[in-house]
């Protein structure tokens, strides 16, 4: 289990931050993303994957969350 | 030289790896690229922010380095406790050239040396009562200071010592914050993990702490923003700070360069903070934009093309009046560049340089070069990251060289081979690549000049540059008598 961080880019996509590693990538894929579920399995742009447990969406971004590692990049 | 062709380049890493035993050689040559644009992530290409190799010599510092030195260090007002053994404190004591503007000693400390000087006794009973009665000595000789931060050498994380409860305990009795900052040494590859260390301090101590010049009425205005990761090297954050002011924004906070620390206690009451040198600060920024919702953006005040955009970008943050402010100001400065560029440019047209240097400046000041009509053939970092290379890579040319926390041997051959007419790196490279005969500059105190930030330290800048590049002595490395007849015909012509 890890900290992660989970912020909006300029572009409006989902950006990846684990402060632990200061690894920032954009996340490519989150399983769900609606309002009232959100979460799941990312998969990032690195190859990397990780679990966030599904939970309402956050009311603002950025948002730290603590995320379980399925498959890393590295 | 003409430049290397990518083939050229690649030729040439594996030439200069060549020396290294088998397992130095796997390791080091993930360390050295050749920059394609096309690669979106540096990881692809290079690797950062490693263990060095033993044996080979690095110019990395270590986590008290980025802690003290660069994080804490420049927040004047506030005394920062070298907490061990003399050395560390006293062998950096003002090396970095963090101007600020105070009487040291009696409201500022920079460039003093507070250290708690370990003795064996220390080591072996603990330092714990040594840092409080030092607590005690530094409130009555200099009961103006604002605040204490205790940063860690290795000793201290090896004993194990309490410092935590030794700060809270006085930061009750002298009613002033005092900072435990764990920085000790050995923790990570270099002094990166200081800064990120040094940032989990602020974040920790100092915010939320509600200090006495938050309590006081600060008006916010729609217009604060922050300069964050400016140390203010020969001025910096000075020169920066005139433009920010001349477009219409309030600049509340320096961090940390000619900072105090009631500057950063009201830096989360900002709308935008600016950040320069990402490398060692976007950890706080991160913190801000979560907890504060403070958005943060990266600015680069190197040459006048790079400042253009930037100014833009943090006037698209604000209204029209923002936005008409940064126009003026670009206007206002565009006749002085366009003098500098006349004068210089014909100097300096089609050279090349290599850097090698930490933080924000490998990639930062390209701009500046290229608005000169210099070209930069090689950059490397001493402790970036992989975010940083991802930054770079965009801005470095084609085919050029890439090469993380680089050893003395690989700089040394790749000058030798890229014959650059500027190598730009620190204290350590200077001399051997001035008697190799290359010019050359520290990047790192700007060669005891400055500021190069802004429009006015991008004249010095130029300046610099065609001083050490132009000047006469490259000529003159030769001894007389080897010299051969052709050159002193040349010679007496130009006399």
């Amino acid at each position: 289990m890890a900290n992660i961080m989970i912020r909006r880019s300029d572009k409006g996509d989902y950006v990846f931050y684990l402060p632990k590693r200061d690894l920032e990538d954009t996340i490519v894929s989150m399983e769900f993303d609606t309002p009232e579920k959100w979460g799941g399995e990312i998969k990032l742009n690195n190859g990397g994957a990780y679990f966030i447990e599904p939970q309402a969406a956050p009311a603002r971004l950025p948002y730290s969350v603590r995320a379980k590692r399925l498959d890393a990049a590295e | 030289m003409s430049n290397l062709t990518k083939e050229q380049a690649e030729a040439l890493i594996a030439e200069v790896l060549e020396v290294y035993p088998e397992k130095a050689k796997k390791d080091r040559e993930k360390h050295l690229a050749v920059n394609d644009q096309s690669i979106e992530q540096s990881k692809k290409c290079i690797t950062s922010n490693r263990k060095s190799l033993p044996g080979v010599m690095t110019i990395r510092g270590c986590a008290y380095a980025g802690s003290k030195g660069v994080v804490w260090g420049p927040i004047k007002d506030m005394i920062h406790i070298s907490h061990g053994p003399v050395g560390c404190g006293q062998y950096s004591r003002a090396g970095r050239r963090n101007y600020y503007v105070g009487v040291t000693g009696v409201n500022t400390y920079g460039t003093m040396n507070f250290t708690s000087d370990f003795q064996e006794k220390d080591i072996v009973f603990g330092g714990d009562k040594k840092l409080a009665k030092l607590i005690g000595e530094i409130e009555g000789l200099f009961p103006l200071h604002k605040g204490i931060s205790v940063q860690s050498e290795c000793p201290i994380g090896l004993i194990g010592d309490d410092i935590e409860a030794v700060s809270k305990k006085a930061a009750v009795e002298i009613d002033k914050p005092v900072v435990p900052v764990r920085c000790e040494g050995f923790r990570g590859v270099s002094q990166s993990l200081g800064h990120h260390i040094a940032n989990d301090a602020i974040r920790d101590w100092v915010f939320g702490r509600d200090g006495k010049d938050v309590k006081q009425e600060f008006v916010p205005s729609p217009y604060d923003v922050s300069i964050i990761g400016d140390y203010n090297i020969g001025g910096d954050a000075w020169s920066s700070r005139i433009l920010l002011e001349e477009m219409g924004l309030r600049v509340v906070a320096q961090w940390s360069g000619d900072g105090t620390l009631s500057e950063i206690e009201l830096t989360p009451k900002v709308k935008l903070n600016l950040i320069h040198c990402y490398r060692s600060m976007n950890y706080i920024a991160r913190h801000m934009e979560e907890k504060y919702n403070i958005p943060w953006i990266e600015y680069n005040f190197f040459g006048p093309t790079k400042i253009a955009e930037s100014l833009r970008a943090i006037a698209a943050h604000f209204d029209d009046k923002i936005k008409a402010g940064a126009e003026a100001v670009i206007a206002k400065y565009q006749p002085m560049v366009d003098a500098i560029k006349a004068k210089y440019n014909p100097r300096l047209e089609g050279k090349r340089v290599m850097l090698y240097v930490g933080g924000l400046r490998p990639r930062h000041v390209i701009g500046s070069y290229e608005d000169l009509g210099m070209e930069v053939v090689g950059t490397g970092y001493e402790f970036g990251h992989n975010d940083d290379y991802d930054r770079t890579i965009k801005e470095m040319g084609n085919a050029t060289l890439l090469y993380d926390d680089v050893t003395g041997f690989e700089f040394e051959e790749f000058v030798k081979r890229v014959q650059p007419d500027l190598v730009g790196s620190g204290i350590k490279e200077k001399y051997i690549f001035q008697k190799m005969g290359v010019p050359f500059r520290q990047m790192h105190s700007w060669d005891y000049s400055g500021p190069y930030h802004g429009y006015d330290g991008f004249a010095i800048f130029a300046r610099d540059m065609d001083m050490t590049i132009n000047n006469p002595c490259w000529k003159k490395l030769q001894a007389p008598w080897l010299k051969k007849p052709e050159a002193e015909v040349e010679m007496a012509k130009a006399a």
